[in-house]
Order: structure tokens, then sequence, then C-alpha cells
């Protein structure tokens, strides 16, 4: 036993596993864009309420819909709609932090009592002014997450630039007449990437939960458009009849956000072991 | 000194944004609350009545000014939705002491269920040496913090509820009823809110505690011959319990703002749920002073959680 | 099931023409004894159970949707808050449930030929919850306040013709009205509260109906208790009933499978079939429409052949299938099916199923070859017709009509599509209908205030005008078809159905009874055993 757990470690076994899980639900998200095993709206009074089975992996729902066929697809918009929010939320994190941190000044404060505002701000509420502004739809789901996890980002990064900022190499280049621009983008930025990686992956997860909660509460994804929140929300009333209409979305989010934890854990220790 | 009142007025600016932002939040979602309390039939003459009685007739402007000013005297307002009896409307004050208990206690719960599974597991996984069991926990804890609050309410409900039948979904009763039965009742909210917190405090208080068992002082205490079990718990665990007391903190004040959708999926009468349906409802008084609460407990604690630092840590300087 | 009847239009005939007849009528039906409640309404109970020896006593919880608006019954708007106060509060007359009207704090009634003049006569003994005989002095008051005679400000819409309240003696109250109106007498079914009490004694609601009030809490509910002074003898028979607040379909769901509620009503058929085992399932009519409302004024709707075609293209038997259990009514026009004399059956113009030939000949015709598409706002909150949304969205994409389903919370939804907006392309919803087949045809004519579809044809509004003035049954029933025939015709919007109302009820309870209108009436529910 002790060998195996000794094996199990060196292998950096979560790098593997969290790749295998996250690889299998990324493939079959980009794949439900081309094809699924049943039509993701088509309707049949027929195949209400069916188990899981061969033919319907994850059974069917009260519409008699192929519950495995529109996981697929929910993944495919969670995927894409979650890469979206890090890469908005990030970005602008990113750009804000490294300013505020670096030059700092009134500025700096006024942008850290508005991020802390933001980020005191009850998130729904946020959203719902976002989405009421652009309407719904994916898009704007997008968006609103972005704001909303945009200060996460402002500060880790803006810390990050505070400690950097006075350090050798860099005022060794500002004596040598570097541009600010420069310095802020080309010098420090690559430095604290080890740092922001880690912030990235664990905003993925977040930014999984909170689409598939903001679909779960009815604001987000619009139906007939699959979603692993709404999925799950319009499951509870099945429960005791069709527990699997519940299961499946909601063990398929588990799913993936698991397997982008155990990812960053191993890229957490095999950078460790790098060291 | 200069750093305390640094502080609070970052505070009081804090609040002050997020006040702006909520009011300026109601200008912009669709929604009349004047529809909203009356419906659609009723007829134009009541509608301007009921808009000119609670003010909305004045320009933003004048109604944030004159708002502001109330809550300054320490006036919160009347609810617009919910009548205290047939002739006065609900003082947000009080709307807000009625569903605060059943927060608070919730908080309280899920805190004592955390402390006492967290600590001894975190304690346990970091004595033992089995890298199986190392493994399995540390998978075990990362599935626990990898389900959605929404899903793990509904995992509850449906194992303790329907299959178990250890509770009655729904059957929550008011503490000024029945104390004990509703602290039953709570149990069950209480176990959905604590599960991935159990998992991250048990985590935190592990890598704390392995971090204390490599430096220095434990090293010498171990040279001088003292037991396994005497450093762990003496000198180990008490230096590691430090920053796990301030993570806890932050847990803290997460739950009493308010856990929006366990209050949600268990129906109970809290904090969350009260801000939910006064959004839907476009009750501008009580969102308004739910989300400064809600701002002030998570940045009180986070401020106070840092003056706990600076007390236990001195070498933390005031920058 | 649930009879809008004939009656209560006749009644509304003889009242207004022919005196005091209709006092008489209804007075006979307010008699009705507890031992007589179970049968009388022939089929408007439950009938599931045999007769059993009611029992007194017990307390039951009943799960309601929406939180309280106001204790006040003259302010309360809301249809859930009325609902509930149907316990507490009478009015002079109030409604049975076929739909009549019964005398309640009056015990007779007449009416001037003129139609101007009411007058009524009060039943003796009915006390207040507080103990009090109610007096003409409360009446006038009571009327007075809701009709805005007391300070300006109308509370009762549908009162604001009144021109005064007099107290002819301790018994006899006459009211005069500035336009003699056919469908006024339902209007005296508001409240009657003791005299003063809106700005004196407000802390707690005192009515003289067959519940008095305990406690409310914000979000919790209402809880009332019974009053054992009530006039109807023997009623009620439950000592106390919560009325509790459930956060939604789903909460509620697990809530009654908890066993923490006893009686919910307007489950979805999923839901109903989820809980038929531990339940009574009884479904009735609701008394509402839902449509897939088509704004007239919006592209591609401002064009009557794609009207058509949508109307051709859905498929509403499969609607009522998925969604309903087949247990709806397929309707298309702005008429109850239960309003027999008005009603006429349209269905067969576009046929229930889908005509997907005729949808798509008629979007070519109309200069869409390739198909449409639009936008449908639903409210979220209701889970009916989020489904429909989902059912028609699918099926209709077969006749090249592409509808993409926008989910707003129900505040949002009024701006948008009720309100001053009135931007949106389509929307799917009911509206549920008062005991009036002018509630419903009223909205329809061009430029009306609550015409949200902005439906426009001047043969609907004339065929409107003359049903609404006409005096005679037949020919304001004629009008009233012809109304429905131009509505259909000019595919003003898609009417889909009359959704069943299904209400889970405890094993144990007997004696519930359905209404026309929207209300639980707890006073003649029982416990049938132990």
């Amino acid at each position: 036993m002790k060998k195996f757990g000794a094996w199990f470690q060196k292998q950096n076994m979560y790098l593997l596993v969290g790749l295998l899980m996250t690889g299998l639900a990324v493939v079959l998200g980009i794949l439900s864009f081309f094809w699924t095993p049943y039509g993701t709206t088509t309707m049949s009074v027929a195949e209400r309420f069916h188990a899981p089975s061969l033919r319907h992996l994850f059974g069917t729902d009260n519409f008699g819909r192929d519950i495995f066929s529109r996981v697929m697809q929910g993944i495919g918009t969670t995927v894409i709609v979650s890469s979206l929010i890090v890469l908005i939320s990030a970005s602008a994190g990113i750009l804000i932090g490294a300013v505020t941190g670096y030059f700092g000044g009134i500025l700096d404060e006024v942008i850290m009592r508005i991020t802390d505002a933001v980020n005191a701000f009850p998130s729904i509420l946020l959203a719902l002014v976002v989405i009421s502004i652009l309407g719904s739809g994916k898009q704007n789901v997008v968006l609103s997450l972005g704001i909303v996890f945009t200060p996460s980002y402002v500060r880790i990064v803006r810390s990050e630039f505070i400690r950097l900022r006075d350090s050798d190499f860099v005022c060794r280049a500002r004596l040598m007449g570097v541009s600010k621009l420069r310095i802020l983008f080309i010098h420090i930025l690559p430095n604290i990437w080890s740092v922001f990686w880690v912030s990235v992956t664990i905003g993925f997860n977040n930014a999984i939960l909170a689409e598939s909660g903001m679909s779960y509460l009815g604001i987000g994804v619009q139906p007939p458009d699959a979603s692993l929140g709404k999925m799950l929300s319009d499951a509870q009333g099945y429960l005791g009849r069709a527990p699997w209409y519940a299961l499946a979305p909601g063990l398929t989010i588990v799913w993936i956000v698991l397997g982008f934890s155990l990812l960053s854990e191993g890229v957490r220790r095999k950078e460790e072991k790098k060291k | 000194m200069k750093y305390l009142v640094k502080k609070i007025v970052t505070l009081i600016m804090t609040l002050f944004l997020v006040s702006v932002l909520a009011f300026l939040a109601f200008q912009i979602i669709p929604g009349d609350v004047v529809t909203s309390i009356l419906g659609t039939e009723a007829t134009p003459e009541r509608e301007e009545a009921l808009r000119k009685e609670l003010g909305l007739d004045q320009p933003p402007v004048v109604r944030y000014v004159r708002w502001a000013g109330n809550v300054l005297k320490g006036d919160f307002g009347e609810s617009y939705r919910y009548s205290k009896n047939m002739n006065q409307m609900m003082p947000v004050a009080e709307l807000i002491g009625d569903k605060l208990p059943v927060t608070l206690l919730l908080a309280a719960l899920s805190m004592l269920i955390i402390i006492v599974i967290a600590i001894p597991l975190g304690v346990f996984w970091a004595r033992s040496k089995s890298k199986i069991l190392d493994v399995s926990l540390n998978m075990g804890t990362q599935t626990a913090m990898a389900i959605p609050s929404f899903f793990l309410g509904v995992l509850v409900t449906y194992l303790f509820g329907f299959v178990l039948k250890w509770f009655a979904p729904g059957s929550y009763v008011s503490f000024r009823d029945d104390l004990w039965g509703c602290i039953r009742y709570l149990i069950f909210p209480a176990i959905s809110v604590a599960i991935p917190k159990i998992a991250m405090t048990a985590r935190f208080l592990r890598n704390s505690m392995l971090t204390e068992r490599s430096s220095d002082y434990v090293r010498t205490a171990f040279s001088k011959g003292a037991s396994e079990r005497r450093v762990s718990y003496v000198h180990v665990l008490r230096n590691a319990m430090m920053p796990v007391v301030t993570f806890l903190g932050m847990i803290i004040a997460e739950i009493v703002a308010g856990s929006i959708v366990v209050e949600q999926v268990f129906s109970l009468p809290g904090i969350g749920k009260l801000l939910i349906s006064s959004i839907s409802t476009r009750d501008f008084p009580v969102v308004e002073i739910l989300i400064l609460y809600i701002t002030f407990v998570v940045i009180f604690v986070y401020f106070l959680v840092d003056i706990l630092y600076r007390v236990i840590d001195p070498r933390i300087s005031s920058k | 099931m649930k009879k809008f009847s004939i009656t209560l239009m006749a009644l509304l005939l003889v009242a207004a023409l022919g005196g005091c007849a209709g006092g008489k009528s209804s007075e006979d039906k307010s008699s009705a004894s507890a031992s007589t409640v179970e049968t009388q309404g022939n089929g408007t109970t439950q009938d599931q159970t045999p007769a059993v020896d009611p029992k007194y006593g017990g307390k039951v919880v009943v799960g309601v949707q929406q939180d309280i608006d106001s204790l006040d019954p003259h302010k309360a708007t809301a249809a859930g808050t009325k609902e509930i106060l149907f316990n507490i509060f009478e009015g002079l007359l109030k409604v049975n449930e076929n739909g009549s009207l019964i005398c309640a704090v009056a015990s007779d009634y007449s009416v001037s030929e003129d139609g101007l003049t009411y007058t009524f006569t009060l039943r003796d003994n009915v006390k207040f919850h507080n103990g009090k005989n109610v007096t003409a002095e409360d009446v006038k008051y009571s009327l007075e306040r809701a009709s805005g005679l007391l300070d300006g400000t109308v509370l009762v819409s549908s009162l604001q013709t009144l021109k005064s309240v007099d107290i002819v003696d301790e018994h006899t109250v006459q009211v005069t009205t500035g336009s003699a109106n056919l469908e006024l007498i339902y209007s005296f079914t508001t409240a009657i509260i003791p005299a003063g009490s809106g700005e004196a004694e407000g802390s707690n609601p005192i009515g003289t109906g067959p519940f008095s009030f305990v406690s409310y809490k914000p979000q919790e509910g209402l809880v009332v208790k019974k009053n054992p002074d009530y006039w109807q003898e023997g009623l009620p028979y439950l000592d106390e009933v919560n009325f509790k607040v459930v956060s939604g379909a789903d909460a509620a769901l697990l809530e009654l499978k908890g066993h923490s509620i006893d009686l919910y009503s307007y489950l979805t058929d999923s839901q109903a079939a989820e809980l038929a085992n531990d339940y009574q399932i009884i479904a009735a009519p609701s008394d509402a429409l839902q449509a897939l409302f088509l704004n007239n004024k919006v592209a591609p709707f401002d064009n009557v052949k794609v009207r058509q075609a949508v109307c051709y293209a859905m498929d509403r038997d499969l609607a009522n299938e998925f969604v309903t259990g087949g247990d709806g009514t397929i309707i298309s026009a702005a008429m109850l099916p239960t309003l027999k004399d008005y009603y006429v059956d349209l269905n067969d113009v576009y046929g229930t199923g889908a005509n997907v030939e005729k949808a798509k000949q008629l979007l070519a015709e109309a200069g869409y070859p390739n198909g449409v598409e639009f936008s449908v706002i639903v409210p979220s909150n209701y889970e009916a017709h989020v489904q429909t949304a989902e059912v028609l969205a699918d099926q209709m994409k077969a006749a090249g009509i592409n509808m993409s389903i926008e989910l707003v919370d129900w505040n949002t939804w009024l701006e948008d599509v009720y309100r001053q907006g009135r931007a949106y392309q389509a929307s799917i919803c009911a509206i549920t209908c008062d005991m009036t087949p002018s509630y419903l045809m009223v909205r329809f004519q061009t430029g009306h205030k609550k015409n949200f579809i902005n439906f426009a044809s001047s043969a609907y509004d004339e065929a409107y005008k003359k049903a609404e003035a006409s005096m005679d049954l037949q020919e304001k029933a004629k009008y009233y078809k012809e109304a429905q025939k131009i509505f259909v015709d000019e595919a003003g919007t898609a009417f889909i159905q009359d959704p069943p109302i299904t209400i889970a009820l405890n094993k144990n309870l007997s004696g519930y009874k359905f209404y026309p209108i929207y209300v639980q009436d707890m006073s003649t529910v029982y416990y049938n055993n132990k």
C-alpha cells in the first residue's frame, strides 16, 4: 500500500488525473458544437423520464430530451463562457492592477475604493444590473461576470506590482530611462506570472461556479440552450421521480471543477519540484 | 493609531460608494416599484398618489441625499413592500432585526460543525504519515470544495430529507416558537454550508502545521527530546492555529453576510432570502440597507483580522 | 368544474332592470348550511372522498406563492393577497364557488329601476372579530373609504362612480352612483371594516370573515384562527390556518414532500405526478388565458400574415400535453370557455395542431420565404410559461419560425411588456380573468390602456362597443362573439389554452372548494378522520 502511495506521489498523478478529467470535459464540450447523440432540443412525449440506459446514457428529462446530449452542450457553453470571463477579468485586472500598483497615489486610492465596493457588492445584484442594461444572453453573462471578477485580479496584480516597483531591476531600468509602459509590461509583468497563473486557475473554477449559479437562478444562459446550472434548477422539481436529471448536470459541474483543481494542484507541485 | 483612523476612513468611504452604487443600480434596473406594489389594475391616480407618498416624484439626487441624511440620523426608513399593519409599513430596521437571528443562528451552527470536524481532521492529516491517506484526504477535500452550493443543498435535501427522512424539507419553525426544533432543522442547511468550508479549513490547518513543523523551534524541541505528541499539540498546533483562526473569521463574515443559495433551497427566512425577494420586488429601502449591512460585515471582519495579525505578528508594519 | 355561472350574469341583469328579486335569489344560496356544503357545489367541491362527518378543529398550513402586499383589504391589489384576505374580510355581498353573488354582511338588497340607487339591508348580528356588531356606520365608512368619498383617494377603482353612501336606518344603507352599470353590483364585495379603523386600530386587521387575524411575518406568512362568531352557522371547521409563503415551485415541492404544507395550488403537471401517492391531486380550469402574445406594432408581427403563420405553426396540443398533461382547454380568443353564453369555439380557424405547410406559405406571402426570427420574453417565475416557450420554440422550427427565449423577472416583464415600454416582439404569459366578459375583451380595443399587444381593428372596436352598450343578453352575446371572430381572423395574438390549476391537498382533508376567482376559501375545509 505504501509503495503505491509513493509511486502515486512520484508520478504527479494530480496533474495526470486533472488533465484527464478536464480533457474529457473539454473534448465533450467542443464535440457538442459539431455532434451530439441526439438533438439537444428534440422533444418526445413517448420518451419522457427514461432512466439512464445504453440508449440514453444519462436518461431523459421532462420533455423527453436526451440528458447526455444536453450535458455535452452545457459543458461546451460553460467552458466557453468561463474562458471568456477569465480572459476579460484577468486582462482588466492586469491593466488596472499594474497601473494602480506601480503609480500609486490618488488614482490608486480611488480605484481601490471602487474595487472594494464592487467586491463587497452582492454579485447577484451586480449581475442583474448589467444584464438589465444589456439584456440577457451568453455574451452578457460573460460581460457581467467579467466585471464581477475583475477586482480579485486587480488585488493580486496590484500587490505584486507594489512589491516589485522598488526592486533593484526596476530601479535600474528607470535610471536607464526605459519608458513607463515598457517597465510595466516588459520588465515587471513576466515576473508575476507564477502568482498570476495560480489565481487564473482558481478564477476559472469561480467562473464556472458563478456561471452555473446564475443560470441556476434563471438569469444566465437562456433556454432552450442547455446550461448545467439551468438544468439543475429545472431538475429540482423532479428529484423524487427522476433523480438522474439533477445528478447528471450536478455531478458534471463537480467533475469539471474538480478537474481544474487537481490540474492546478498538479501544476503547483511541478513548479515546487523544479525549485 | 494613525493606521486605525485611516482604516476607519476607508471603511466609511467604501460604505458610501456601495450605497451610491446600490442607488444607481436601482435607477437602472427595469421595473417600477409602484406597479410592483399596486399591480397592473390600479387607477393612475392611485399610482400617482403612491409615487408621491414614497417620494419617487423627486429627482434622484434629492432622493439620495434625503435617504443618506436619514440613515446618518439612524432612521433606516420603511419597506415599500411589507406592511406592519393596516396603516403602517414595516420599518427596515425591524424587518432586518427579525431576519438576522436566523442567519446568525445558521452561522453559529455552521461554525460549530466546521470547528468540531475540521480541526481534528487537519491535525490528524498533518500528523499522518500514510501516503495513501494523504492522497485520499486530498482528493476528498478537493471534491468537497468542487460542489457548488446549490447542488450541495439539493443533495443534502435529497439524502437526509427524502432517502433517510431525518428531517422534513421546508418544516422550518421559528426559534421564537420552538428553539430546539429550529436548531434541529438548521443543522441540515448548516451541513450544506459547512462541507466545503470544512475541506478548506482542514487543508489550511494541515499546510499551516506542516510549515510550522519544519521551522527551527520545532526542530529544537525535537532535539531536546520532546515527544512527537507533545510537539504536535503544544508547539505546532498553537502556532499553526493563528492563521487558521483568521481564516475562520473570514468564513464567519461570509456566512453572516447571508447564505443566499442555502437559505433559498431550505426556505430559511434569513438575510439572504430577504435580499433576493427584495430585489425582485424592487423594495429599494430594504435592499439598500441590506447591502450596506453585508458590506459592513465583510469589511469589518477583514479589518479585525488585519488587526489580529498585527497583534500576533508585530513584524507586519503599517504600510 | 369551476363554472362561471350564467347565474351571475342573469343576476346582474335582473338586479339592474328589475329590482330586488336578485337579492332574493342569492339569499337562497347563502343559507346553505354546513350539512349541504359538500353536495351543493355539484362538482365544484373535491369529490374524491365520500362524504364523511366533518370533524371540527385542527390546523392547516396552506402554501402561497407570493408574500402579502398589504393587510388593508382596500389597498391590497395582488391576487395572491386577495386570495388570503378572502378568509378574513367580507363585503356586503360575496362570491360563492359557482361564481354567483351571495349575501354576506347584507341580508338583502335591491336596485332602483334606473340602476342608480342600491339599497342594502344589513344582516342581524354579524360581528367583527373584535366582538362588536356591524352597524350601518361601519358600512358607510368602508364604502366611502374604498370609493374615495372619504378623502379623495380611490382605493377600489370600480367603486369610483359612487356619489354618496347614506344611512337610512340602523339596518339599511343606500348607495347612489353617478352612472348605471350592469357590473357595479360585483364591487359590493368590497370588505366591510370597523368605522374609523383605517386610522386608529390598524395594528390588527379586523373583518367579519370566517377567520380572524392572528399574526403576520413578512416572508413567512400569515396566521388566522377560527372566528367563533361567524354568521354562517357551523363554519368554519378548522381552528387555525397558516398561510405560509413558499419561495418558489421547487421549494414548494420539497415542502410538500416533507409534509410541511397541507395544501398547495398551482402545481405543474409533472410536480403533481410526483406527489400523486402522498396527496389528493385535484385539477380544474384555472380560468386564465395563456397566449403567445404578439406585439402588433413591431416587426415581424405588424404583418397579419406572419401572425397567422404563427397561429398555424403552433402545436397547441403538444404544449398542452407536455406542460399540463393534456388537462388544459385549448382556446383561440379572449373569452373563457366557462363563460358559455359568450364563448364561441374558434379553434378550427387555425387548428389545434401544427399546420406547417400553411404557415410556410403565409410566411412566404408575407415576404419571409426563409422564415422569421423573433425573441419571446417570458417571466421566469412562471414555470409553466417557460416550459410552454421551450416546447413551442422547438416545435415551430419546422415551419421556419425561430423563437429565441428571454427569461426576465416579473417586474422587468411588467416594465418591458405591460407598461410604457412595449417594445417587445412576443411574450408568453396568461391573463387572469375577472367574472365579467368585458374584463377580457375591453383591453383589445384600439389604443386602450391595457392593450399591450397594440391590436388595432376598427371592426373589433365597433363590435365590442355594441356588446358593451347592449342591455339584452342575447344581443350582447352576439356582438361579443362577433368581436372574438374578428380578433381570431386578424390573429391579434396566438392564444394557447386555459391551463388547469392543479392542487395538492392533504389526504385527510375534505370540503375544499374551487372558485372561479382567485381565492382560497378555507371555511369549508375539514379533517375527515381521527
